[in-house]
Order: C-alpha cells, then sequence, then structure tokens
C-alpha cells in the first residue's frame, strides 16, 4: 500500500511528563484519518509531531520514527521549513493574519517561499485556492477586505485555502470545525471530502458522526497510547477494544 | 428594607464621586497650563515666531526658528539611531529572549530608563563634548537616543508579546522561515502598537531640556552643521524665562507653547494610529 505518512514508535515529552507512547501508524496516500479521543490524550500533539510544528517549544523532546516520502524527518537532515510546506496545517481556532487582506493571507505562503512570481500568477494562486476552500463565490468581490473581518467559518475555510495556495501533499487538521456553526462545519465537512482525492488528511475530530462520514480510517488514542485504529465503519460498529466501545458509546471521555 | 437600599445606593454614588474627583485633579493641571501658555504666550504668538530667528533684546519682534529646525533635527537624529536599534532589540527580547543575556538587556534597559536625564547630559558631554571640543548636535542627539530608546525596546517587546501564539504557528505552519515569519508576520501585525511607542518616545524627547544644556548648548542663529553648537526650543524656552526682559519672558510663553503643540500632534497622532490601526 502506498503510504504517505508511516510513524513507528513515536514518543514524545514535555519535560518529564510523557504525552505519546509508543505510536506507530501508517497513513495511506490520498485518505481521510481522523484522530479520535478524549480530551488530552494527546491528538494535538501527536499532529503537531507530523510537521514538527513542536520545534520551538521549550523542554519538548520526541523518539521514534516519521517516515515521510521515504525518509524521517526527525533525523535525515530536513529542513522544517521545506517539510512544512509539503505537510500543511489548520489549526483548531481560525488565524487569519491580522492586518492582511484575504488576498495577502492566501498569497502569504507563495510571497515568502522564495521563487519569484508575477501579479498574475499570484492571482490565479489565489482563486484556485479559495475555490478549493470554497470561498471564491462568496469573497471573490471582496478580496481586499481584512482576513479577520470574515465570518468564524469564512475565516476557517480562508485557512485552508492558505494552507492549499501552497501546494502541499498532505493537511494536518486539528479539530477545524470546533469553533464553527453546524452549517459552516458541514461546509468544511463537504471540502475535506472534495480534497481527498488529491491530498492526505489526518484530521483531529470530537464529532464521531462526522468521522463516521469523511474518513477513511479512525485512529482512537487514549492517555497517550494508539489504542487502534480500523476503517471508520470497523471503529464504529464493531470495535476490537473495549475501551474504543466504552469511548464511542459514551461512557466515559 | 429600603433603608439599606437607600445606603447602599448612597454609598455607591459617593465612592464614584470620590473617583471622579480624583480624575478630574489628575488632569486639571494640564488644562491649567494650556490655558496659562494660550493665556501669556499669544501675544508673541505671530507667524514671525517660528519663521525668524531671535533678536537681541530690546529689539522686538524675533522668532525661534532656529531653535524649532534644532530640536527636529535633534530628534531626529536620535530617532534615525534610535529606532533601528530599540526596535531590533525590542524583537530579540520578545522573540529569542529566554536566556540570561536577554534578562540582563531588560534589566539594563530599565534601568537606563530610569535615570535621571540630566545624567544622561553630562554623559553626552563627556563621550563627545570633551574630546570633540565643541557642543554639538550629535552630542544632543546621542545624549536624547539614551531616553528614546529604553521606551523603543521596551515598547516593542509588549507590542509583540500582545502577537498571539497561532499568528506565529499559522506562519511557521505555512513554510515561512521564522526570520521571515518574525520580521513579516509579527512585526507587521504589531506595527501599529510599535508605531505608536516610537512617537510617544518622541514626544518625550522633543521637551527634554536637561541633557541639551550639556550637549546642544543653544545658538542664536542658523544651525552650520551637526558638529557645531545648535538651537533646540527647550533652551530657548529656558534662557528666555530667566532673562530679566519681560519681551523675553513673552517669548519663553509662546515657544512653551509651540513646544506644547508638537508634543499634543504627536501624541494626538499616536492615539489615532493606536485606535484606527487595530
Ligand atoms: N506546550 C505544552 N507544554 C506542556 N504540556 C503540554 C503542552 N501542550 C500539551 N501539553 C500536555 O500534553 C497532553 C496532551 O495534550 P494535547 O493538546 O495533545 O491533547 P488533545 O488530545 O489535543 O486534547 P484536546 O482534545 O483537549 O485538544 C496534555 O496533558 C497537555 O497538558
Ligand atoms: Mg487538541
Amino acid at each position: 500500500m502506498d503510504n504517505a505518512l508511516q510513524v513507528k514508535d513515536l514518543c514524545a515529552w514535555f519535560g518529564e511528563h510523557q504525552v505519546l507512547k509508543n505510536i506507530t501508524m501508517d497513513i495511506r496516500r490520498n485518505s481521510v484519518t481522523s484522530v479520535m479521543g478524549p480530551s488530552g490524550c494527546g491528538k494535538s500533539t501527536f499532529i503537531r509531531c507530523l510537521n514538527r510544528m513542536h520545534d520551538l517549544t521549550p523542554g519538548f523532546r520526541v523518539s521514534g520514527e516519521v517516515f515521510f516520502d521515504g525518509r524521517n524527518i526527525y533525523t535525515d537532515r530536513i529542513d522544517p521549513v521545506l517539510l512544512r510546506r509539503k505537510v500543511g496545517m489548520v489549526f483548531q481556532q481560525p488565524n487569519p493574519f491580522p492586518r492582511m487582506s484575504v488576498f495577502e493571507n492566501v498569497a502569504v505562503g507563495l510571497k515568502f517561499n522564495g521563487k519569484k512570481r508575477s501579479r498574475s500568477e499570484m492571482a490565479d494562486v489565489v482563486e484556485k485556492s479559495l475555490r478549493m476552500a470554497a470561498l471564491w463565490d462568496e469573497l471573490s468581490d471582496h478580496l481586499d477586505r481584512p482576513g479577520t473581518s470574515l465570518s468564524g467559518g469564512q475565516q476557517q475555510r480562508l485557512c485552508i485555502a492558505r494552507a492549499l495556495a501552497v501546494e502541499p501533499e498532505i493537511l494536518l487538521m486539528d479539530e477545524p470545525c470546533s469553533a464553527l456553526d453546524p452549517t459552516s462545519s458541514a461546509r468544511i465537512e463537504d471540502l475535506i471530502e472534495d480534497l481527498s482525492d488529491k491530498y492526505t488528511i489526518v484530521v483531529v475530530t470530537h464529532n464521531m458522526q462526522q468521522a463516521g462520514r469523511i474518513s477513511d480510517s479512525v485512529a482512537f488514542f487514549l492517555l497517550g497510547e494508539l489504542i487502534e485504529m480500523d476503517t471508520a465503519a470497523k471503529i464504529f460498529t464493531n470495535p476490537a477494544d473495549k475501551r474504543t466501545e466504552e469511548y464511542i458509546t459514551g461512557r466515559f471521555g | 428594607m429600603h433603608a439599606i437600599a437607600f445606603r447602599r445606593r448612597a454609598a455607591d454614588r459617593a465612592t464614584k464621586v470620590l473617583f471622579a474627583l480624583c480624575a478630574f485633579a489628575v488632569v486639571l493641571p494640564l488644562f491649567l497650563i494650556l490655558f496659562d501658555l494660550l493665556w501669556k504666550g499669544a501675544r508673541e504668538l505671530k507667524w514671525t515666531l517660528v519663521t525668524d530667528l531671535p533678536h537681541p533684546v530690546g529689539e522686538p519682534g524675533g522668532g525661534i526658528a532656529n531653535g524649532i529646525l534644532g530640536t527636529l533635527t535633534i530628534a531626529g537624529l536620535a530617532m534615525a539611531g534610535g529606532i533601528p536599534l530599540g526596535v531590533m532589540s525590542g524583537i530579540y527580547l520578545a522573540e529569542y529572549g529566554r536566556g540570561k543575556f536577554a534578562s540582563a538587556v531588560r534589566f539594563s534597559v530599565d534601568m537606563l530608563a530610569g535615570v535621571p536625564s540630566i545624567i544622561l547630559g553630562i554623559f553626552g558631554y563627556v563621550l563627545w563634548v570633551l574630546p570633540m571640543k565643541r557642543f554639538s548636535a550629535w552630542a544632543a542627539a546621542s545624549a536624547l537616543a539614551m531616553i528614546f530608546i529604553p521606551t523603543v525596546v521596551r515598547t516593542t517587546e509588549e507590542m509583540l508579546k500582545t502577537v498571539p501564539v497561532s499568528v506565529r504557528e499559522g506562519a511557521l505552519a505555512l513554510g515561512i522561515e521564522r526570520w521571515k515569519t518574525t520580521l513579516f508576520i509579527t512585526v507587521r501585525t504589531a506595527s501599529a502598537g510599535i508605531l505608536t511607542g516610537i512617537l510617544l518616545a518622541m514626544a518625550r524627547i522633543i521637551g527634554e531640556t536637561a541633557p541639551l544644556l550639556f550637549t546642544a548648548l543653544g545658538n542664536q542663529f542658523w544651525q552650520t552643521g551637526l558638529d557645531q553648537p545648535i538651537a533646540a526650543i527647550p533652551l530657548q524656552v529656558f534662557n528666555y524665562a530667566i532673562s530679566p526682559y519681560d519681551d523675553w519672558h513673552d517669548k519663553a510663553w509662546a515657544g512653551a507653547l509651540v513646544l506644547i503643540g508638537m508634543v499634543l500632534v504627536i501624541s494626538t497622532a499616536a492615539r489615532y494610529i493606536a485606535r484606527v490601526k487595530k
């Protein structure tokens, strides 16, 4: 099987506190993988390990391996900056750049990545990215509005467009819908389904219905351990582990 | 029941009035100063005040044009050096300053901010005037820069710290290098606040007098070079005010009026930027 990411024995610590314990998982190319589990079990920590977002956190430490394109991102002289261009991220709280217009927000990743682009090339990328994020129809006439003046749902889609503009291969999303109303969250869900043809998506979610609808596979975390990972159908109807069953039936967590 | 409610409301009202009175007492001096300046400075507040050189005693008319130019020159020099140094040190403290060196810098900057300005004037005198054997704009500017820089360093740092971590993470997650994230995303996000800090520091140094006594010295004529004694409004106000002549006293008031006008304009601009560009 063709894997976009292979995680082997990944452990992570904040200071003395071990947050991830021997996580091993394969993430298939062009699939949607949901990461679920009770609050504090290490979901965010885990996906932030996949694009080395913890690099600047004081006291943070990892062991184990994460393979991307056949190379271990933690040892094989990988430049985290280049890695993050291939492995994009959307955060729980929409975080458009303040004091930048919609256009600038989407263009900013390209603007600073070295290659010179003409104004019209830039405009093309912005349009394409906003279209993919299902935002073009609403905003094509308002590209000079401040990004922070949009509604929460629009801001989150703007952040998705911003991430797509640098043409990553993998998109990591940390509870992208948790700050949104049901309509906005349904739109993001549609978006994830559309994007899954071309992108590998790893999404943290607390919403089981959502995970059931969008994911090819679901990973269940508990207290820093990967309890099990399987197809959504299997996890939600017939989980192998009793703890997974207890969680999805709402008996704890 | 009623009585208690009444008493409570009366107490509420009384405390509120007390606080309001205190607040009024705080702003009262400003209005007294402005009113007094307008009253006494108005007589000399003519167009020639800002276009003419000072006239000798007894000769009517004359202005403080050279002082205005001198003040702008000295402040401009202090800022030309102080803005890059101050802003970059502030960036260092906010974005990279976790270690012992940064704590030491922070502590020293706060110390420097607390040094009485006359001592900075003497320092400028020892550093520039003695070796060069003359008073100069350079000496004055470096003394003022030492007042300017600490304020800029600390406001830059404070303003950058108000930029949420999520903004930095958002930029890093796009594969933008850290230094570009800092310079083009984080600093830009805080730019209104940083600019406000710069303007307030500018308003502060424009009125400083003591450091200039030992460095700029003053000059009755147009400045001839940055390595020469130079006029400044606060110095002119000071000299006119301690003179025994009535018409010079009037000019002191008018000069003070110009000075406070400049400070008000700059402070208002700073407030405007802080409010509008947020
Ligand atoms: N920067 C940090 N410094 C120290 N400890 C941290 C840090 N970030 C997270 N932790 C700890 O790591 C553990 C896992 O946190 P994490 O954010 O990964 O949980 P999560 O599964 O994403 O939870 P949630 O569903 O609430 O978002 C928690 O115990 C948390 O306290
Ligand atoms: Mg989380």
